[in-house]
Protein backbone atom coordinates (compact mmCIF):
# COMPACT_ATOMS: atom_id res chain seq x y z
CA UNK A 1 0.00 0.00 0.00
CA UNK A 2 2.83 2.39 0.98
CA UNK A 3 4.81 1.58 -2.03
CA UNK A 4 2.03 2.79 -4.49
CA UNK A 5 1.47 5.75 -2.45
CA UNK A 6 5.06 6.27 -2.96
CA UNK A 7 5.19 5.86 -6.55
CA UNK A 8 2.07 7.99 -7.39
CA UNK A 9 3.43 10.67 -5.66
CA UNK A 10 6.88 10.21 -7.31
CA UNK A 11 5.08 9.96 -10.55
CA UNK A 12 3.09 13.14 -9.91
CA UNK A 13 6.40 15.28 -9.25
CA UNK A 14 7.88 13.64 -12.42
CA UNK A 15 4.82 14.96 -14.46
CA UNK A 16 4.08 17.87 -11.99
CA UNK A 17 6.00 20.73 -14.23
CA UNK A 18 5.17 18.81 -17.57
CA UNK A 19 2.83 20.55 -19.84
CA UNK A 20 0.45 17.55 -19.31
CA UNK A 21 -0.57 18.96 -16.12
CA UNK A 22 0.41 22.20 -16.08
CA UNK A 23 -2.50 23.45 -17.64
CA UNK A 24 -2.83 27.14 -16.31
CA UNK A 25 -1.83 30.40 -18.57
CA UNK A 26 1.35 31.22 -18.55
CA UNK A 27 2.38 34.24 -16.35
CA UNK A 28 4.72 36.08 -18.36
CA UNK A 29 2.14 36.89 -21.30
CA UNK A 30 -0.82 35.34 -22.91
CA UNK A 31 0.28 35.70 -26.25
CA UNK A 32 -0.58 32.43 -28.02
CA UNK A 33 2.16 31.34 -30.99
CA UNK A 34 -1.02 31.26 -33.44
CA UNK A 35 -1.28 34.91 -32.97
CA UNK A 36 2.08 36.16 -33.48
CA UNK A 37 2.76 37.83 -36.71
CA UNK A 38 5.47 36.68 -39.36
CA UNK A 39 7.31 40.00 -39.12
CA UNK A 40 9.68 40.54 -36.24
CA UNK A 41 9.36 44.12 -36.45
CA UNK A 42 5.60 44.14 -36.91
CA UNK A 43 5.19 41.67 -34.11
CA UNK A 44 7.75 44.09 -31.47
CA UNK A 45 5.59 46.74 -32.01
CA UNK A 46 2.10 44.46 -31.84
CA UNK A 47 3.50 44.17 -28.57
CA UNK A 48 4.43 47.28 -27.75
CA UNK A 49 1.10 48.57 -28.14
CA UNK A 50 -0.41 45.60 -26.34
CA UNK A 51 1.22 46.47 -23.21
CA UNK A 52 -0.55 50.01 -23.38
CA UNK A 53 -4.05 48.51 -23.85
CA UNK A 54 -6.01 47.67 -21.13
CA UNK A 55 -8.00 44.23 -21.02
CA UNK A 56 -11.37 45.59 -19.96
CA UNK A 57 -12.75 42.38 -18.58
CA UNK A 58 -9.30 41.79 -16.26
CA UNK A 59 -9.43 45.78 -15.86
CA UNK A 60 -5.71 45.77 -14.14
CA UNK A 61 -3.92 43.47 -16.79
CA UNK A 62 -2.72 44.45 -20.30
CA UNK A 63 -3.83 42.62 -22.97
CA UNK A 64 -0.83 40.96 -23.74
CA UNK A 65 -1.06 39.88 -20.28
CA UNK A 66 -4.96 38.83 -20.31
CA UNK A 67 -5.83 35.92 -20.60
CA UNK A 68 -9.54 36.69 -21.95
CA UNK A 69 -11.21 36.35 -24.96
CA UNK A 70 -11.90 40.12 -25.72
CA UNK A 71 -7.94 40.50 -24.89
CA UNK A 72 -7.01 37.98 -27.44
CA UNK A 73 -9.47 39.82 -29.87
CA UNK A 74 -8.24 42.78 -29.05
CA UNK A 75 -4.35 41.40 -30.22
CA UNK A 76 -5.45 40.29 -32.99
CA UNK A 77 -7.32 43.44 -33.92
CA UNK A 78 -3.93 45.09 -33.21
CA UNK A 79 -2.24 42.75 -35.69
CA UNK A 80 -4.63 43.10 -38.00
CA UNK A 81 -4.59 46.89 -38.26
CA UNK A 82 -0.50 46.87 -38.26
CA UNK A 83 -0.49 44.52 -40.76
CA UNK A 84 -2.67 46.76 -43.26
CA UNK A 85 -0.15 49.31 -42.57
CA UNK A 86 -1.34 51.54 -39.67
CA UNK A 87 1.25 54.03 -37.29
CA UNK A 88 0.63 52.61 -33.52
CA UNK A 89 -1.11 56.06 -32.86
CA UNK A 90 -3.93 55.10 -35.11
CA UNK A 91 -4.45 51.77 -33.98
CA UNK A 92 -4.29 53.10 -30.53
CA UNK A 93 -6.75 55.82 -31.77
CA UNK A 94 -9.06 52.64 -33.86
CA UNK A 95 -9.60 50.66 -29.79
CA UNK A 96 -9.80 53.88 -27.90
CA UNK A 97 -12.62 55.47 -30.27
CA UNK A 98 -15.03 52.15 -29.34
CA UNK A 99 -13.71 51.72 -26.02
CA UNK A 100 -13.06 55.69 -24.73
CA UNK A 101 -9.77 56.40 -22.70
CA UNK A 102 -10.30 54.16 -20.21
CA UNK A 103 -8.83 51.50 -22.24
CA UNK A 104 -5.86 52.83 -21.97
CA UNK A 105 -3.63 51.68 -19.01
CA UNK A 106 -1.83 55.17 -18.52
CA UNK A 107 -4.61 58.11 -18.89
CA UNK A 108 -3.96 61.00 -21.23
CA UNK A 109 -3.23 64.37 -20.17
CA UNK A 110 -6.25 66.32 -20.94
CA UNK A 111 -8.79 68.38 -19.59
CA UNK A 112 -11.06 65.80 -17.92
CA UNK A 113 -7.37 64.11 -16.20
CA UNK A 114 -6.22 67.55 -15.13
CA UNK A 115 -6.63 66.82 -11.18
CA UNK A 116 -5.53 62.98 -11.66
CA UNK A 117 -2.25 64.31 -13.12
CA UNK A 118 -1.80 67.24 -10.77
CA UNK A 119 -3.60 66.43 -7.97
CA UNK A 120 -0.15 65.08 -6.34
CA UNK A 121 1.24 68.32 -7.18
CA UNK A 122 -1.56 70.25 -5.76
CA UNK A 123 -1.41 67.74 -2.06
CA UNK A 124 2.18 68.61 -1.64
CA UNK A 125 1.64 72.21 -2.28
CA UNK A 126 -1.10 71.78 0.80
CA UNK A 127 1.55 70.22 2.61
CA UNK A 128 4.36 72.94 2.03
CA UNK A 129 1.90 75.55 3.09
CA UNK A 130 0.31 73.21 6.21
CA UNK A 131 4.31 73.34 7.06
CA UNK A 132 4.86 77.41 6.82
CA UNK A 133 2.05 77.64 8.71
CA UNK A 134 2.82 75.22 11.44
CA UNK A 135 6.44 77.09 11.79
CA UNK A 136 6.25 80.65 11.35
CA UNK A 137 4.11 81.89 14.48
CA UNK A 138 7.00 80.17 16.09
CA UNK A 139 9.69 81.94 14.53
CA UNK A 140 7.59 85.24 15.05
CA UNK A 141 7.27 85.31 18.35
CA UNK A 142 11.10 84.16 19.03
CA UNK A 143 11.30 87.60 16.97
CA UNK A 144 9.64 89.40 18.95
CA UNK A 145 11.10 88.44 21.61
CA UNK A 146 14.07 89.13 20.73
CA UNK A 147 13.23 92.82 19.30
CA UNK A 148 11.24 93.77 22.38
CA UNK A 149 14.59 92.19 24.49
CA UNK A 150 17.05 95.17 23.15
CA UNK A 151 14.87 97.80 23.08
CA UNK A 152 13.81 97.13 26.94
CA UNK A 153 16.04 97.95 29.69
CA UNK A 154 17.75 94.90 30.30
CA UNK A 155 19.74 95.27 26.42
CA UNK A 156 20.69 92.96 24.28
CA UNK A 157 20.68 88.80 24.77
CA UNK A 158 20.98 85.91 23.30
CA UNK A 159 17.19 86.55 21.52
CA UNK A 160 18.33 89.84 20.17
CA UNK A 161 20.70 87.81 17.43
CA UNK A 162 17.73 85.61 15.71
CA UNK A 163 16.48 88.81 13.92
CA UNK A 164 18.18 91.49 11.67
CA UNK A 165 19.57 94.78 13.76
CA UNK A 166 17.33 97.39 13.72
CA UNK A 167 17.96 101.19 14.71
CA UNK A 168 16.45 102.16 18.19
CA UNK A 169 14.02 104.85 17.72
CA UNK A 170 15.99 108.01 18.76
CA UNK A 171 15.63 109.55 22.44
CA UNK A 172 13.07 111.99 22.93
CA UNK A 173 13.57 115.39 25.09
CA UNK A 174 12.22 114.09 28.26
CA UNK A 175 14.40 110.88 28.17
CA UNK A 176 17.98 113.29 26.98
CA UNK A 177 17.28 115.57 29.89
CA UNK A 178 16.70 112.13 32.52
CA UNK A 179 20.15 110.93 31.33
CA UNK A 180 21.76 113.97 31.43
CA UNK A 181 20.63 114.71 35.38
CA UNK A 182 21.78 110.97 35.80
CA UNK A 183 25.20 112.20 34.13
CA UNK A 184 25.30 114.64 36.34
CA UNK A 185 24.87 112.84 40.01
CA UNK A 186 27.80 110.21 38.13
CA UNK A 187 29.91 113.32 38.46
CA UNK A 188 29.72 114.20 42.08
CA UNK B 1 -9.30 81.48 16.63
CA UNK B 2 -6.57 80.65 14.44
CA UNK B 3 -5.59 77.61 16.80
CA UNK B 4 -8.70 76.31 16.80
CA UNK B 5 -9.65 75.90 13.58
CA UNK B 6 -6.41 74.06 13.41
CA UNK B 7 -7.66 71.75 15.60
CA UNK B 8 -10.61 70.49 13.88
CA UNK B 9 -8.65 70.17 10.55
CA UNK B 10 -8.10 66.65 11.34
CA UNK B 11 -11.48 65.95 11.35
CA UNK B 12 -12.37 67.91 8.42
CA UNK B 13 -9.93 66.20 6.13
CA UNK B 14 -11.15 62.55 7.86
CA UNK B 15 -15.06 63.76 7.39
CA UNK B 16 -13.63 64.70 3.14
CA UNK B 17 -12.17 61.31 2.93
CA UNK B 18 -15.29 59.45 4.20
CA UNK B 19 -17.72 61.58 2.26
CA UNK B 20 -15.43 60.16 -1.03
CA UNK B 21 -15.11 57.19 0.02
CA UNK B 22 -18.95 56.51 0.23
CA UNK B 23 -19.60 57.87 -2.89
CA UNK B 24 -16.80 55.50 -4.35
CA UNK B 25 -18.44 52.83 -2.97
CA UNK B 26 -21.34 53.01 -4.41
CA UNK B 27 -19.92 52.62 -7.86
CA UNK B 28 -19.49 49.40 -9.41
CA UNK B 29 -16.11 49.55 -11.02
CA UNK B 30 -16.81 47.30 -13.64
CA UNK B 31 -19.52 49.49 -15.27
CA UNK B 32 -17.77 51.45 -17.10
CA UNK B 33 -18.91 54.30 -19.56
CA UNK B 34 -19.10 53.87 -23.08
CA UNK B 35 -17.38 55.90 -25.51
CA UNK B 36 -19.96 55.47 -28.03
CA UNK B 37 -22.88 57.56 -26.33
CA UNK B 38 -24.22 59.70 -28.80
CA UNK B 39 -21.99 58.42 -31.69
CA UNK B 40 -23.84 57.25 -34.70
CA UNK B 41 -23.80 53.19 -34.58
CA UNK B 42 -20.52 51.68 -36.16
CA UNK B 43 -20.65 50.06 -39.69
CA UNK B 44 -21.64 46.45 -39.22
CA UNK B 45 -23.27 43.80 -41.32
CA UNK B 46 -24.25 40.49 -40.04
CA UNK B 47 -25.59 37.69 -41.58
CA UNK B 48 -28.29 35.64 -39.52
CA UNK B 49 -27.73 32.17 -37.56
CA UNK B 50 -26.62 29.81 -39.28
CA UNK B 51 -29.33 27.81 -40.56
CA UNK B 52 -31.59 30.48 -38.34
CA UNK B 53 -34.35 32.63 -38.75
CA UNK B 54 -34.50 36.29 -40.31
CA UNK B 55 -31.92 38.38 -42.07
CA UNK B 56 -29.32 39.97 -42.35
CA UNK B 57 -28.75 43.01 -39.46
CA UNK B 58 -26.96 45.61 -40.22
CA UNK B 59 -26.87 49.14 -39.44
CA UNK B 60 -28.44 50.37 -41.81
CA UNK B 61 -31.52 49.32 -40.09
CA UNK B 62 -31.28 50.68 -37.16
CA UNK B 63 -31.33 54.56 -39.09
CA UNK B 64 -35.15 55.92 -39.72
CA UNK B 65 -36.86 53.27 -38.19
CA UNK B 66 -38.05 54.22 -34.90
CA UNK B 67 -36.02 53.48 -31.93
CA UNK B 68 -34.52 50.17 -31.70
CA UNK B 69 -32.72 48.06 -28.91
CA UNK B 70 -29.86 46.00 -29.68
CA UNK B 71 -29.15 43.41 -27.35
CA UNK B 72 -25.80 41.71 -27.36
CA UNK B 73 -26.05 38.20 -26.15
CA UNK B 74 -24.61 33.95 -26.32
CA UNK B 75 -26.47 31.22 -25.45
CA UNK B 76 -23.24 30.53 -23.49
CA UNK B 77 -24.02 33.48 -21.04
CA UNK B 78 -25.97 33.05 -18.20
CA UNK B 79 -27.16 35.93 -17.24
CA UNK B 80 -28.31 36.70 -20.83
CA UNK B 81 -30.67 33.83 -19.58
CA UNK B 82 -31.39 35.59 -16.93
CA UNK B 83 -32.58 38.83 -18.80
CA UNK B 84 -34.51 36.99 -21.37
CA UNK B 85 -37.84 37.55 -20.03
CA UNK B 86 -37.22 41.22 -19.96
CA UNK B 87 -36.47 41.03 -23.09
CA UNK B 88 -39.18 39.27 -24.28
CA UNK B 89 -41.26 41.37 -22.34
CA UNK B 90 -39.40 44.78 -23.34
CA UNK B 91 -40.34 43.20 -27.05
CA UNK B 92 -43.83 42.66 -26.43
CA UNK B 93 -44.59 45.95 -25.89
CA UNK B 94 -43.71 47.01 -29.14
CA UNK B 95 -42.36 50.45 -28.31
CA UNK B 96 -38.77 49.93 -29.84
CA UNK B 97 -38.00 47.68 -32.55
CA UNK B 98 -35.72 44.76 -31.09
CA UNK B 99 -32.44 43.36 -32.75
CA UNK B 100 -30.24 40.36 -31.17
CA UNK B 101 -25.71 40.55 -31.36
CA UNK B 102 -25.60 36.79 -30.75
CA UNK B 103 -21.93 37.20 -29.73
CA UNK B 104 -19.05 34.18 -30.47
CA UNK B 105 -21.54 31.36 -30.32
CA UNK B 106 -22.11 27.96 -31.81
CA UNK B 107 -25.32 28.16 -34.34
CA UNK B 108 -26.75 24.97 -33.06
CA UNK B 109 -26.34 26.28 -29.56
CA UNK B 110 -27.89 29.81 -30.34
CA UNK B 111 -30.90 28.18 -31.97
CA UNK B 112 -31.89 25.65 -29.64
CA UNK B 113 -31.62 28.66 -26.86
CA UNK B 114 -34.15 30.85 -28.97
CA UNK B 115 -36.19 27.25 -29.03
CA UNK B 116 -36.21 26.91 -25.44
CA UNK B 117 -37.10 30.35 -24.69
CA UNK B 118 -38.28 32.15 -27.55
CA UNK B 119 -37.13 34.53 -29.93
CA UNK B 120 -38.06 38.39 -29.12
CA UNK B 121 -35.59 39.94 -31.94
CA UNK B 122 -36.84 41.20 -35.23
CA UNK B 123 -33.21 40.08 -36.52
CA UNK B 124 -30.18 38.84 -34.88
CA UNK B 125 -26.88 38.94 -36.30
CA UNK B 126 -24.16 36.68 -35.87
CA UNK B 127 -21.16 37.93 -34.86
CA UNK B 128 -19.24 34.52 -34.78
CA UNK B 129 -15.27 36.14 -34.57
CA UNK B 130 -16.45 38.97 -31.76
CA UNK B 131 -15.16 41.39 -34.19
CA UNK B 132 -18.33 43.74 -34.72
CA UNK B 133 -18.90 43.25 -30.72
CA UNK B 134 -15.19 45.56 -31.07
CA UNK B 135 -16.95 47.83 -32.80
CA UNK B 136 -19.90 48.66 -30.96
CA UNK B 137 -17.33 48.49 -27.67
CA UNK B 138 -18.53 45.19 -26.30
CA UNK B 139 -16.62 44.20 -23.28
CA UNK B 140 -18.88 41.83 -21.12
CA UNK B 141 -22.29 40.39 -22.55
CA UNK B 142 -25.03 41.02 -21.71
CA UNK B 143 -24.76 44.75 -23.07
CA UNK B 144 -28.03 46.53 -24.18
CA UNK B 145 -27.41 49.52 -26.30
CA UNK B 146 -30.72 52.14 -26.73
CA UNK B 147 -30.44 53.81 -30.58
CA UNK B 148 -32.86 56.64 -31.87
CA UNK B 149 -34.31 57.00 -35.07
CA UNK B 150 -31.40 58.97 -36.26
CA UNK B 151 -29.09 55.77 -36.01
CA UNK B 152 -27.30 57.22 -32.74
CA UNK B 153 -25.96 55.88 -29.80
CA UNK B 154 -28.05 57.12 -26.95
CA UNK B 155 -27.86 54.60 -23.76
CA UNK B 156 -25.92 51.61 -22.95
CA UNK B 157 -26.68 49.29 -20.21
CA UNK B 158 -23.97 46.58 -19.04
CA UNK B 159 -25.72 43.35 -17.32
CA UNK B 160 -28.42 41.89 -17.14
CA UNK B 161 -31.89 43.78 -17.28
CA UNK B 162 -34.30 43.33 -14.30
CA UNK B 163 -37.89 43.71 -14.31
CA UNK B 164 -36.97 47.23 -12.09
CA UNK B 165 -33.60 48.39 -14.66
CA UNK B 166 -36.45 48.33 -17.45
CA UNK B 167 -39.19 50.05 -15.92
CA UNK B 168 -37.11 52.58 -14.03
CA UNK B 169 -34.61 53.18 -16.80
CA UNK B 170 -34.91 51.59 -20.44
CA UNK B 171 -38.40 52.76 -20.89
CA UNK B 172 -38.48 56.16 -19.72
CA UNK B 173 -35.38 56.34 -22.14
CA UNK B 174 -37.13 54.56 -24.97
CA UNK B 175 -40.39 56.55 -24.28
CA UNK B 176 -38.27 59.96 -24.27
CA UNK B 177 -36.40 59.26 -27.63
CA UNK B 178 -39.85 58.33 -29.21
CA UNK B 179 -41.16 61.85 -28.84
Amino acid sequence: MKKYALAAILLLAFLGPSPVLFLGPSPAWAVNPDEIMADPVLEGRAREISKVLRCLVCQNQSIDDSDAGLAKDLRLLVRERLSKGDADAEVIEFVVSRYGDFVLLKPPFKATTLLLWLGPLLILGFGLVAIFAFFRPRAMTKAKIGASARTGAEGSDAGAEETAPRTPPPLSEDEKRRIEALMKDGET
Amino acid sequence: MKNRLLYIMPLSVFLVLAAYFAIGLTKDPSILPSALIDKPVPEFSLPPIEGGPGKDFSSADLKGNGVSVVNVFASWCVPCRIEHPQITRLAGLKVATLYGLNFKDEPKAALKWLKQLGNPYAAIGADTKGRAAIDWGVYGIPETFIIDNGGVIRYKYVGPITARRLDRDILPIIKKLSR
